[in-house]
């Protein structure tokens, strides 16, 4: 009882130190630094004219129809999470469809505000400790991150590129939750998630984005990662499979586990992360370029073949191909051409989409099953599984030239390529899989993961949020 | 006076209500509802998982009627539920000690049709 009665108080605090931070480093802010306040102040309130103005040092030009296709790219990946939301919420029971879309979009509401405060500047901050994290306090609060000035290799103002990649660290976290759904109260989920976005999904994508040498560095002899098979889907892969090993398996399971609740929701969901992943993977050209067409194209076949691929083995295997089977097929596809999107032909991405399903089908069929644990709505399954065969893939099926300089994949005989993305592979399962395990138990520790045994019997939206989703009479 | 509760196949809705209508019974309460029989439920696929479901779904028909009415009442829904498969539901009759119309009051038979 009275560790329940803590736990808002832990969440108050949380928020409220959110609340205060932003206010704090404006006063700081003015009073240390005055005169670049006001500049960026002015700026903001007129760029036109601003621009017009200060053009002296004037770095790269920004582009419009670069500026035009982020914004849309930004707001597509947004569209992600909602998406994410639906996927997830039809696919648990009715009890808790409402906790698990109120876990979405707190994940859009606190990982915005993270990201706002030391989020971006972690990832894409000066080196630090190596190139193992960005220096929290380069852009701390977004300081000298620019609505008017290109960021440093594109053709889009600091402030843009910083919102289209706050919408990846919006949905990673995100992804993760569909491992515990069912089973893990709110409270310590708003504390777990704000902890692992800035001591897991920051750093990993200050190595494979931010960094200028990068832990393991993207440059000309480094891994292949496109828009976040690395950063993404195989750091949240692992993160759930981890949660889910140390929540436990739900009441019942395997065997007394209601089905899904809400197919049609699962499809819409899946129609939207479809959708928005044009966003993701074409939008992380940077710029409205042939790159960004090409991976929007591949994005869309490498889709298509792996919902395809998914039915025609249900089909065979179980006499009925399911509409179930088909998108989560077609997730699998989205996840695991990430990482190729920019760098490979159409050729390339009906290999890895029919990969993607077959492994991760396997994974979800044959693997969950035989070792018994809960990921409820199979995190490990489609995003790690297909997220590691993305990130070997990528190196299999490489172009050169297709924004590859030096060498293309195994299939143009270079070999090495393969290693580089298995050692990418590597370092993003164990930061992830250790840190987010450490982070669960310290969280375990101090607040408690799990719902009380009642509590989950009677389902989270009621006992964790006082709300019903579905009202039985008028 | 009875009441006659048949759990039917979903599907047979509509023709058991035209039947009811044919026979002049009009008043009827229909509910969604879930049950099983000795044949068990269809097995359902989640992402590769066999589920034996042990509920169907069915659909719940309940008249009140006088005495005289009860046959041709049990004989409407046999004859428009029947598909002579298996799950094709129950009839079952119960003795009704009590009708009261909301609106006026009345009891007994009056308040029935």
């Amino acid at each position: 009882m009275q560790v329940r009665s803590f736990v808002p108080w832990v969440a108050c605090a949380l928020f409220a130190l959110l609340a205060l931070s932003p206010a704090l480093v404006r006063a700081q802010d003015t009073s240390t630094d005055q005169p670049a306040a006001t500049t960026s102040g002015d700026t903001s309130s007129d760029t036109s004219k601003d621009t017009s103005n200060d053009a002296a040092p004037a770095p790269a030009p920004i582009d419009k129809a670069d500026t035009a296709w982020m914004l849309t790219s930004s707001a597509l990946v947004l569209l992600m999470t909602p998406g994410l939301a639906f996927f997830y919420g039809g696919l648990v029971r009715r009890k808790n469809v409402l906790s698990v879309l109120m876990q979405c979009f707190m994940c859009m509401c606190l990982m915005t505000l993270l990201w706002v405060v030391v989020g971006f500047s972690l990832a894409f901050g000066a080196d630090t400790a190596g190139g193992l994290v960005g220096d929290p306090m380069t852009y701390f609060m977004l300081k000298g991150v620019e609505f008017d000035k290109a960021w440093p290799g594109l053709t889009i103002s600091g402030q843009l590129f910083m919102v289209f990649q706050c919408m990846f660290a919006v949905i990673t976290p995100a992804l993760i939750l569909g491992a515990f759904a069912e089973r893990f109260r709110f409270g310590p989920f708003c504390v777990f998630m704000a902890a692992w976005l800035l001591l897991v999904y920051c750093p990993v994508a200050h190595w494979v984005w931010g960094g200028a040498g990068g832990f393991f560095g993207l440059g000309g002899d480094g891994a292949l990662d496109f828009a976040g098979g690395t950063v993404v889907h195989i750091n949240a892969g692992i993160a759930a499979f981890v949660a889910a090993l140390l929540l436990g398996k739900r009441q019942g399971f395997p065997s007394k586990i209601s089905p899904p609740h809400n197919l049609p929701f699962a499809v819409l969901g899946a129609g939207l992360l479809w959708f928005g992943w044009f966003g993701f993977n074409a939008g992380s050209a940077g710029a409205a370029t042939d790159q960004a067409v090409r991976a929007f194209v591949v994005t869309h076949v490498a889709t298509a073949a792996a919902g395809f691929a998914w039915s025609m083995i249900e089909w065979f295997h179980n006499g009925k191909p399911t509409c179930l089977g088909m998108i989560t097929g077609a997730v699998a596809g989205l996840v695991a051409i990430t990482p190729a999107s920019g760098f490979v032909d159409p050729g390339g991405a009906i290999c890895i989409g029919i990969g993607a399903s077959v492994l991760s089908f396997i994974a979800v069929a044959f693997f969950k099953p035989k070792f018994g644990y809960d990921d409820s709505l199979d995190v490990f399954g489609v995003h790690g599984i297909s997220g590691i065969w993305g990130a070997i893939a990528t190196g299999i099926w490489a172009i050169k030239g297709y924004g590859v300089d030096k060498a293309g994949g195994l299939l143009e005989g270079n070999s090495v390529q393969v290693m580089l993305q298995l050692k990418a592979v590597a370092f993003t399962l164990v930061w992830s899989g250790v840190l987010s395990f450490v982070l669960l138990k310290i969280v375990d520790a101090t607040m408690g993961l799990r719902a009380a045994e009642h509590d989950e019997r009677v389902g989270m939206d009621l006992t964790d949020h006082a709300e019903h989703a579905y009202t039985m009479v008028d | 006076m009875k009441y006659i509760i048949a759990i039917i196949q979903p599907d047979r809705l509509n023709e058991v209500l035209d039947e009811l209508e044919k026979r002049e019974v009009h008043l009827a309460t229909v509910t969604q509802c879930m049950g099983r029989g000795r044949q068990k439920g269809q097995a359902e696929v989640y992402r590769g998982h066999k589920e034996v479901g042990s509920l169907l779904r069915k659909v719940k028909v309940e008249v009140a009627v006088n005495d005289d009415y009860v046959q041709p009442t049990v004989d409407a829904i046999t004859a428009a539920a029947r598909t002579e498969h298996i799950g094709d539901g129950k009839i079952f009759v119960l003795d009704l000690q009590d009708c009261i119309r909301i609106r006026t009051g009345e009891t007994g038979n009056v308040a029935i049709g």
